[in-house]
């Protein structure tokens, strides 16, 4: 049964302080010149009015966590000897991410294509999602960098969120989307329940926000266009001309998955641990041989456009593996633009095919 | 309480019990795992790789060469190369390692049954070969006749020098070595391996070639083959990529979609030559 309840502005840090009783409650705050999510805290200063700079992956897919820890211990009396214990450490701490928006959300529902749906499913990422609920903040009004609409999503797409928030006057309309949502929204305390004039006002709202998309681009063909183009060296070098490979993009990502696992030791005993990594980097696919099967920025760049809207559709059912929150173009310091590069490889295939159809 | 759900990221912790030094940079590792149940119940394909941990330094992917057919052991060879495989190189009988196996696919040994089969390998290439060839002596009824080709650089380079004189003497299968140079005492052929295999001049006819080596060797091998009217799904070949999770998650070891890890290291080559050209 959905749920739907009023939240008066008024309310919110009592709703916020409630909730992080129970759970650990990571919210937008200022920090460092950027929005990033943080554990709530009594005077947290949400911030709202806009997206956050981090996406909410971290929440569920840590920048960095142990997955095990080792000790080896040394029989005293026969040094020779060397006994060897490993513990998993997997927490299941339970968490809100509040207010961030649909696209962050969408792209926890793209991770749980590779993480819950394999053959072995990720038993740190599974606990982490079950422990998990996202309130998403619904859009306003998108800007001038979002393409949500273009890759499946919208200002108020609910797929990946437990409870959806539209705002209103005087407050947030809260509607359930999962039956988790559903449970964080019983009771009432801070929480009012809904009347029709909310529940209309928050549907006018969304409505709004749909309308004041520009018109949406199909991406659907790239799978294709990208494959046609993979040999199209002269394209790659100069969409990626201007790339430093600096990675921001990807650890800014909310659908960027990928990661490496390091050893840390002190003499016998340490840890394995997991790192978000990113597929700019030269050291991403170098072999112990010398040779790297993406040498170049141009082979990188491309592994990246292409994982998302080619390799990774083929393997989900179309399913792109971009939110279109924009994060990437606009924290680009090189100013590179991930739409740019996708409908330039549509286009090019476009005019390669008909060249060669008109021989 | 209910039990933990499946771990792909903890290995298990075995126990090397014997090493065997082939070359100046190869050495086998002889292993069993600690717990003896998991050891009886450890099952795997012949092509199916493990990722091996030194504990502090990290892990890298090496195939399982002994075949399933003699379970008293897991086998690993493993090329110095990169920091994971020096530190093995520093490993000797009683020190432990972890393993985190099977993971990938395996040679498609029940469609390959009836048919002649041909082994070309080079270097340290000749590991995932091992374990087929192993498989198919254990099995020998189901297929008809077994030729291996197995080149290095010099005499010394050879791995698995040890079973060498055996398998040029068993009379269930034809072994044929060669060397690049003539060396002093080498008593076989010297040639680079496409070219010793265009004079042995096998015939494509209810065949199966299985080749894996450096890239190099592969690339040539290849037009070797095809030279011979080898069609491309007569053809298999594995490949190796930098991995990290051997689970399909972790992102690196993609060509296209296909993900080395779990989707090979066993490609056809008709397989190979769908994905972009990215090895």
């Amino acid at each position: 049964m959905a749920q739907e309840k009023f939240l008066p502005i008024q309310n919110l840090q009592e709703w916020l302080g409630a909730l992080s009783r129970e759970h650990r409650v990571l919210v937008p705050v200022e920090e460092g010149g950027g929005v990033v999510f943080r554990p709530f805290e009594a005077g947290s200063r949400p911030v709202l009015s806009m997206d956050a700079t981090t996406s909410p992956k971290s929440a569920v897919f840590p920048s960095s966590h142990d997955l095990f820890r080792f000790e080896q211990t040394k029989d005293p009396k026969d040094p020779e000897r060397v006994s060897l214990t490993l513990a998993p450490d997997i927490p299941r701490t339970p968490t809100v991410v509040f207010g961030g928006r649909p696209c962050g959300a969408r792209g926890v529902m793209i991770f749980d294509r590779v993480y819950l749906g394999g053959r072995f499913p990720d038993p740190y990422y599974q606990a982490a999602r079950e422990n998990t609920l996202f309130v998403t903040l619904a859009c306003e009004s998108p800007g001038n960098t979002c393409f949500c609409h273009w890759v499946g999503g919208g200002p108020d797409d609910p797929s990946g969120s437990d409870v959806l928030m539209t705002a209103v006057e005087g407050g947030y309309v809260l509607q359930s989307v999962s039956e988790r949502g559903t449970a964080l929204l019983d009771g009432d305390g801070p929480l009012l329940s809904s009347d029709e004039t909310t529940t209309k006002e928050a549907a006018a709202a969304r409505a709004r926000a749909r309308a004041s998309l520009g018109p949406a681009t199909d991406l659907g063909p790239a799978q294709e266009s990208l494959l046609a183009l993979f040999d199209d060296r002269k394209f790659w070098e100069e969409v990626s001309e201007k790339c430093i490979n600096c990675g921001a993009c990807t650890y800014l990502c909310p659908t960027c998955y990928c990661f490496t696992i390091t050893d840390e030791a002190c003499g016998l005993s340490g840890k394995r641990v997991r790192s978000w990594d990113t597929c700019m980097s030269f050291q991403f696919t170098l072999e112990a041989s010398g040779h790297n099967p993406r040498p170049g920025k141009a082979n990188r760049l491309k592994n990246r456009v292409g994982h998302k809207f080619s390799y990774y559709p083929a393997r989900y059912g179309g399913l792109l593996a971009c939110c279109g929150c924009g994060r990437c173009i606009r924290k680009c310091p090189a100013s590179v633009d991930i739409r740019e590069i996708v409908i330039g490889a549509i286009e090019r295939a476009g005019d390669n095919v008909r060249e060669a159809s008109n021989g | 309480m209910a039990k933990p759900p499946f771990n792909p990221y903890l290995p298990e912790i075995a126990t090397i019990f014997e090493t065997v030094q082939e070359t100046h940079n190869i050495k086998t590792f002889r292993v069993r795992l600690d717990d003896a149940d998991k050891m009886a119940a450890f099952a795997f394909q012949p092509g199916q790789v493990g990722q091996l941990s030194v504990f502090g330094v990290g892990e890298s992917t090496f195939v399982i060469n002994s075949p399933p057919t003699r379970m008293d052991h897991l086998q690993f060879s493993v090329m110095r190369a990169g920091e994971v495989t020096t530190k093995l190189h520093g490993l000797f009988a009683g020190d432990k390692i972890g393993v985190r196996a099977p993971l990938g696919n395996w040679f498609p040994y029940e469609d390959m049954r009836g048919k002649n089969i041909l082994f070309i390998g080079g270097g340290i290439g000749m590991a995932p070969l091992r374990t087929l060839l192993l498989f198919m002596l254990d099995n020998r009824g189901d297929y008809g006749d077994i030729t291996l080709l197995y080149g290095a650089r010099t005499p010394d380079d050879m791995a698995f020098k040890a079973e060498l004189p055996g398998w040029l003497s068993n009379p269930a299968m034809s072994a044929v070595l060669t060397v690049d140079r003539e060396a002093p005492g080498w008593e076989h052929r010297v040639g680079l391996i496409p070219n010793v295999l265009l004079e042995l001049n096998p015939s494509p006819a209810n065949t199966v070639a299985i080749t894996c080596g450096p890239p190099i060797m592969i690339k040539f091998t290849l037009e070797a083959l095809k030279k011979l009217a080898f069609s491309d799904e007569q053809i298999l070949t594995t490949l190796e990529k930098r991995m990290k999770c051997g689970v399909g998650i972790c992102g690196r070891c993609n060509i296209g979609s296909s993900y080395v890890c779990v989707d090979g290291p066993v490609y056809s080559y008709a397989r190979l030559k769908a994905l972009p050209n990215e090895l």
